[in-house]
């Protein structure tokens, strides 16, 4: 990975308090374009709440996050067209139960994108048949498995050609058998040159594809580092019990 | 028997054929209809406005808070007058504001079909909204953030992923708030117009035989409610069948 042009994500000092409770309380993290970031760290540590705050699904309370170096926690941002760029993978898959899957993949290009419906149509198609599920285009969220619909999650993502993928523990809500057909199309993604950010307890994805994984505990970074050293020779005493319990 | 039979012979003809009476039950009944239709209409467009405030208020307070305080202070004051409209509403019987409407706030108007339809189609609004309210509610929070992490901003999230499947969840319900509204519209005659429960009325007054024009008036109030009920049924097995 090259690391040396200008980040792609730039978070500085990023704060995040429900009431009194603080749950990110000063992160700071650069991605370069091209990387796979994985973020670690035990319940309640605030990894999620950080991811969300990237597409600002949680209003920072304090600090900036800078994308393509646009300030997104400034009042004037446009916030709707950050999102476009920023494509989120959720745990619970949040397909539109009311649409079709090619539909669920054209609505956001169609009518956010202005494509024409044959053009969003052709996209989707494209991807579907990468991900295996070209002959489901036709069926409701509810007639497919956990594993196709999160597949499905990850392209209708991808449909809207978004800069970043942000990866809410992703295969977290799968039975075990599926877990690998949705890693299998992101590490596909991570290939392909996608810049991700994901949030998993999935250790044996973050030493294959990750670029750097990073541990998150308490609100702070506690520690980063490449996969081999962050496994091999973890610094922090509270990654090394973490790791003792997860590995 | 047959003695019993001429009786019940002679009350009907004289309820209900002498004088055409059966005209009045006949011009009641429209009066009632014509009322509740469009009392429901006007309870649903007040409905769905109240509702929409209501749960954007709720759901973007602290992101306006913090991005936009003059459309946060705007919703707000908007929000405070649904939730005064809502409690006053639904805090006061419909026959008082019935009244209130006809004998203070229109005392100059004749038309009392008019002032009923505003009477109760106002009244409804305040039930339908929180139904809609709570059928907005009832969808998941993730359908939500779906949305808006595609990129489609808050009012496009509603008309394309939200409302549609509310829709789904409150047909029902809403379709027993026109039963309860049908029923409801009987006080019609406080204000002196002629709906079918005042023709029924009228009836007894003439013939002195109140048996059979008030009977008559509860079956005709009943055969619509479980028209409609079957029907409100029949819709909610369609919906089910097509849940995907």
């Amino acid at each position: 990975m090259t690391t040396d042009s200008q980040p792609i994500i730039k978070v500085e000092n990023l704060q995040k308090a429900f009431g009194d409770l603080k749950v990110l309380q000063g992160i700071d993290i650069e991605i370069q374009k091209g990387e796979v970031v994985v973020v670690i760290g035990p319940s309640g540590s605030g990894k999620s709440t950080f991811l969300r705050t990237l597409n600002l699904l949680e209003m920072p309370t304090g600090g900036k996050i800078i994308v393509d170096g646009v300030d997104i926690t400034d009042k004037s941002a446009n916030v709707n067209l950050h999102r476009q760029k920023m494509g989120m993978v959720f745990q619970q898959f949040n397909l539109f139960p009311h649409m079709t899957v090619l539909k669920n993949m054209t609505i956001a290009p169609m009518k956010l994108l202005k494509k024409s419906k044959a053009e969003a149509e052709a996209k989707a198609m494209e991807l579907l048949e990468k991900v295996g599920l070209a002959d489901r285009a036709d069926a409701y969220p509810s007639q497919l498995s956990g594993g196709q619909k999160q597949r499905v999650a990850i392209v209708r993502a991808l449909c809207m050609e978004p800069e970043v993928m942000l990866f809410d523990e992703p295969t977290s809500a799968l039975d075990p058998e599926m877990v690998g057909e949705v890693l299998e199309v992101m590490k596909q993604l991570a290939r392909d040159n996608m810049t991700m950010v994901v949030v998993t307890h999935e250790m044996g994805f973050a030493k294959e594809v990750g670029s750097r994984v990073v541990f998150i505990d308490e609100g702070v970074i506690m520690e980063e580092n490449n996969p081999a050293e962050f496994f091999e020779n973890p610094k922090s005493e509270r990654l090394q019990s973490f790791l003792a319990k997860v590995l | 028997m047959t003695e019993w039979f001429e009786k019940f012979k002679a009350d009907f003809v004289l309820n209900f054929l002498d004088d055409d009476h059966w005209m009045w039950l006949l011009e009641g009944l429209g009066q009632t209809l014509l009322i509740t239709f469009f009392a429901v209409l006007l309870g649903i467009a007040i409905g769905v406005v109240i509702a929409i405030i209501r749960s954007t208020f709720d759901k973007n307070r602290e992101t306006l808070k913090a991005r936009n305080r003059f459309t946060y202070g705007l919703l707000a004051f908007f929000n405070a007058i649904c939730n005064i409209y809502l409690t006053v509403i639904r805090g006061t019987p419909v026959v008082v504001q019935l009244m209130i409407m006809y004998f203070v706030i229109f005392a100059s108007s004749t038309n009392g079909t008019m002032v009923a339809v505003l009477a109760f189609g106002i009244n409804s609004g305040a039930y339908v909204a929180e139904i809609f309210r709570s059928g907005i509610m009832a969808i998941d929070k993730g359908q939500f953030e779906a949305g808006r992490s595609l990129g489609f901003n808050y009012i496009q999230t509603m008309i394309y992923i939200v409302v549609p499947q509310m829709f789904k969840v409150v047909l029902p319900t809403l379709c027993n708030e026109f039963i309860v509204l049908l029923k409801e519209t009987s006080i019609a005659g406080y204000v002196g117009i002629e709906d079918l429960t005042k023709a029924g009325d009228l009836i007894r007054g003439r013939t002195f035989s109140a048996f059979m024009p008030l009977i008559a008036v509860a079956i005709i109030y009943l055969a619509i409610v479980m028209l409609f009920t079957w029907l409100v049924g029949k819709l909610e097995r369609r919906l089910r069948n097509s849940d995907h």
